[in-house]
């Protein structure tokens, strides 16, 4: 997209109707890490891959829990997505609080996507740079919506968000008939499959991925990190056709080698074992 | 002209007592389940006992509209910390959040008189005590409500040190063990209900220890 002279402003229409302020929130959504979700008849999982800007520096925190039923998954500015959060969370203790009963997914993308709305109307305002990937459970089922910084939003069977989210995407596109009657497990190893294509020949380790889970008679919870290594381990030894690559040491998700037919593009960080801060 | 006076009043008092008695590494908090108002029985099944965090349980008697209110207002207030903090609050925390929640109405009170028991961040006993607008202090056991007039002299023979000022130094909690403690607080609501007409029916204990919460019942005079 090139510059325009009808893009400084969030309130200036372009002659062909186009908002270029929202469309260029858009954009910045596209270019933060990866976020996945897909769901069943009674599971939603998401997924995000952990990217950290420097070696040294930890990841930050992608993945956010709203409430016993509902999770949100976050891409683009993590500012806006944690102060979103934050919104959300406050909503449902005070539904909570006043009708002794969850607040419904349905309603809470409903006023996210109002929240945003006022950001694309607003001239002291600009559009939130973060695109939402809100999963929950209702008296209806199992529901995972995204939420657009222009105030749209839609609810998916399975989706992905952020930058190469186009190669989960298309894995997602060829297997979503299935996940309706899909198991728990089944879903989070897909979930876990879906990242690892947008990671695109880097190694998948645990510490490259956080894996949330909120279903029927299942409070949202983030999974830990060594159950997320050992599921990696399940598919990562039935790809390989050779003796396990590794041994997971379940704490730190450490791996002893990398795989063998790996590139020379080795996975972020030379220190291989770093486990991701978690506040 | 003489000034004009309310003719209803907000609060009513539904009567019931609670206790809370710190151990080395327990604590047992108990209440009757009795609700009343006036001279009538309400309900014989009510629980004044609610649990605030892990290891933190707050037993409250008075008007148990504004008990209900309160506990509300402080699971939100939990729930808000613990998404912020991703732990759960120590009872000692607990214990200030109630303070402030309490001192927050100066001016228009919860009728609420509250002990709040549970294990600090060391698995040590630990039971506060509350007036109806937070002033509060960590004791090593305590009583509040209709029967705590009968209690309280009971337990403070029962329990209490000699004095803080002695030496060596006496920690408040009791040396006593943890079945000892549970049977001292059955002994304590078995008496207060023969003369206390608010106190009865059912008592309500709910021990905290290292392993967990668990709960027991004992049956009371239903007179």
């Amino acid at each position: 997209m090139f510059r325009n002279q009808y893009d400084t402003d969030v309130t200036t229409w372009s002659p062909a109707g186009r908002l270029f302020q929202v469309e260029y929130a858009m954009e910045a959504v596209k270019q933060g890490s990866a976020a996945i979700g897909l769901r069943s008849k009674t599971h939603v999982v998401l997924g995000c891959v952990n990217k950290a800007n420097f070696e040294l520096s930890s990841h930050q925190k992608k993945i956010f829990k709203v409430d016993d039923h509902i999770g949100v998954a976050i891409a683009g500015l993590t500012a806006d997505g944690r102060v979103l959060s934050r919104y959300m969370r406050n909503e449902c203790i005070n539904y909570s609080f006043t009708y002794e009963s969850p607040l419904p997914v349905g309603r809470l993308v409903v006023q996210l996507a109002d929240k945003a709305q006022v950001c694309t109307q607003r001239s002291w305002k600009r559009p939130f740079g973060v695109g939402l990937l809100v999963a929950g459970l209702d008296e209806s089922g199992a529901h995972l919506y995204y939420n657009c910084p222009s105030g749209n939003y839609f609810e998916y069977q399975a989706f992905a968000i952020g930058s190469r989210s186009q190669a989960a995407k298309t894995y997602l596109e060829r297997r979503f008939e299935n996940f309706t009657d899909s198991s728990r497990d089944d879903l989070v190893k897909d979930a876990i499959m879906a990242i690892r294509e947008t990671l695109q020949g880097e190694t998948l380790k645990n510490s490259i991925c956080t894996i949330a889970v909120v279903g029927v008679g299942e409070r949202c919870h983030i999974l830990d990190q060594g159950i997320v290594q050992k599921i990696i381990d399940t598919f990562e030894i039935a790809a390989e056709q050779e003796g396990p690559a590794a041994e997971p040491d379940a704490a730190t998700g450490q791996e002893t080698a990398p795989e063998q037919g790996d590139a020379a593009v080795q996975g972020g960080s030379t220190d291989e074992g770093v486990a991701p801060k978690d506040i | 002209m003489t000034k004009q006076q309310a003719n209803w009043s907000p609060y009513d008092n539904n009567g019931g007592s609670c206790v809370a008695i710190a151990g080395a590494d327990y604590c047992v908090i108990a209440a009757d389940t009795r609700m009343s108002t006036g001279y009538n029985i309400l309900t014989r099944e009510y629980s004044k006992i609610c649990k605030l965090a892990d290891k933190c349980v707050m037993a409250s008697s008075g008007f148990q509209a504004d008990v209900k209110a309160l506990q509300k207002q402080l699971a939100a207030r939990h729930l808000i910390y613990q998404h912020q903090h991703n732990k759960q609050m120590s009872c000692p925390a607990m214990a200030q959040l109630l303070s402030n929640t309490l001192y927050y109405k100066r001016f228009f009170p919860y009728y609420s008189f509250n002990v709040l028991g549970g294990l600090d961040n060391e698995g040590k006993g630990c039971v506060f005590t509350y007036d109806a607008v937070g002033s509060y202090e960590k004791v090593g056991y305590s009583s509040q409500g209709s029967g705590s007039t009968l209690i309280m002299p009971f337990l403070d023979n029962q329990l209490k040190s000699p004095s803080p000022l002695l030496l060596p130094v006496q920690d408040a909690v009791t040396p006593l063990v943890e079945a000892e403690a549970v049977d001292l607080v059955k002994t304590v609501f078995a008496s207060a209900s023969e003369r206390d007409i608010y106190t009865g029916d059912k008592l309500e204990i709910v021990v905290i220890n290292a392993d967990g919460i668990r709960r027991e019942y004992m049956e009371l005079r239903k007179d």
